[in-house]
């Protein structure tokens, strides 16, 4: 009961037992932070409006993200991923989620932005339905822990609208 | 001869004894150690709860050695939820992130395409030939949690095998020699 052997085993079971525990706890403790993201989208131009010689509508857009993140990270937070999806609904689809752009923030500091792009993901629709079709901009996120549980949720902005005819 | 006789009967009984108590107790062990990852299987809904990640495709989230817990829910498959899925033809599973997602309004059925996040393009190039979208038959599961540098184990033991039989034999030889 007193070999080597023995003692290294009962240390590293005891020293991976804690382990296991101080992560599950540092993962529990993210419950606890107060979080008060805030964000806009603006839709600077449309770019072009065409139907792809494929049968699809595609969209390019530039917009104006303005976003602050930083409620969000806390001392278990590796990196907050946040991207903007445009979400609607057609007659074949009851939902349509296309991301449009997205940014991995690896710290609080970079976590507040003002940023205005293009889409780096193509707009294309499963079909023609998008002119005249109101849409949404939704800002999701998702915190990746430094261990344990990942959470994400999402700020919904309404009210954005596409152009009747094709240009 | 009738006292040697005895002796060596009774040396030869015990051995066998402590040789079936032995391998039951090593068969336990094993067994226990399937049903818990059975159990996990129903609990999470996944076929396979735990992954270790083998690429660098979701850097700098998720290193190579890092292992992800998955679950699999009957809730519909969303934008930005990090799946694993396998495709036809390759047996390795793929974590990706989810950046479409079109769900029919009428069967419910989904239209995913996933992205790695350290990657420029998306995963079509991944998906069988004239695959264009994943659905959700392909899809292992969502990852839910993550620990680091854990999987390296998994890791080592695949890409050099010579440690897992080092290991193995090692760990056979102290539950032989082991007496109590």
């Amino acid at each position: 009961m007193h070999s080597f052997g023995y003692r290294a085993n009962a240390l590293l079971t005891f020293a991976v037992t804690i382990l296991a525990f101080i992560c599950a706890i540092a993962s529990f403790s993210d419950n606890f932070s107060n979080q008060t993201p805030s964000a806009q989208i603006q839709i600077l131009n449309i770019n072009w409006f065409q139907k792809q010689p494929h049968g699809n509508d595609e969209v390019s857009l530039t917009l104006n993200v303005t976003a602050d993140l930083q409620s969000l990270f806390t001392w278990n937070t590796k990196q907050v991923f946040a991207f903007v999806a445009a979400e609607y609904e057609t007659s074949k689809n009851a939902l349509n989620q296309v991301s449009l752009w997205d940014a991995i923030i690896p710290e609080k500091e970079h976590a507040k932005f003002w940023i205005q792009i293009s889409n780096k993901y193509r707009f294309i629709d499963q079909g023609h339905n998008l002119r005249g079709k109101d849409f949404n901009l939704t800002l999701h996120w998702h915190v990746m822990p430094k261990t344990g549980k990942m959470f994400a949720d999402k700020i919904v902005m309404s009210g954005y609208r596409l152009p009747n005819a094709y240009r | 001869m009738g006292f040697i006789g005895e002796t060596v009967d009774s040396i030869k009984s015990i051995k066998i004894r402590q040789l079936l108590t032995q391998a039951i107790t090593l068969g336990m062990i094993v067994t226990s150690a399937l049903i818990i990852w059975k159990a996990l299987i129903c609990v999470t809904g996944s076929e396979s709860p735990v992954v270790v990640v083998l690429s660098e495709s979701m850097e700098p989230g998720f290193q190579r050695g890092d292992i992800l817990f998955l679950r699999m829910t009957k809730e519909p498959i969303r934008a930005g939820e990090i799946v694993v899925f396998s495709v036809d033809g390759r047996e390795i599973p793929i974590v990706h992130r989810a950046i479409k997602v079109h769900e029919r309004g009428d069967t419910k059925e989904v239209d995913v395409l996933t992205k790695g996040d350290n990657n420029d393009i998306d995963d079509i190039g991944l998906y069988a030939e004239g695959q264009l979208w994943l659905h959700r038959h392909h899809i292992m599961g969502r990852a839910v949690g993550f620990l680091p540098y854990v999987g390296w184990v998994t890791i080592i033991m695949t890409e050099k095998p010579i440690i897992k039989y080092i290991l193995i034999g090692a760990l056979g030889l102290l539950v032989i020699t082991s007496k109590d």
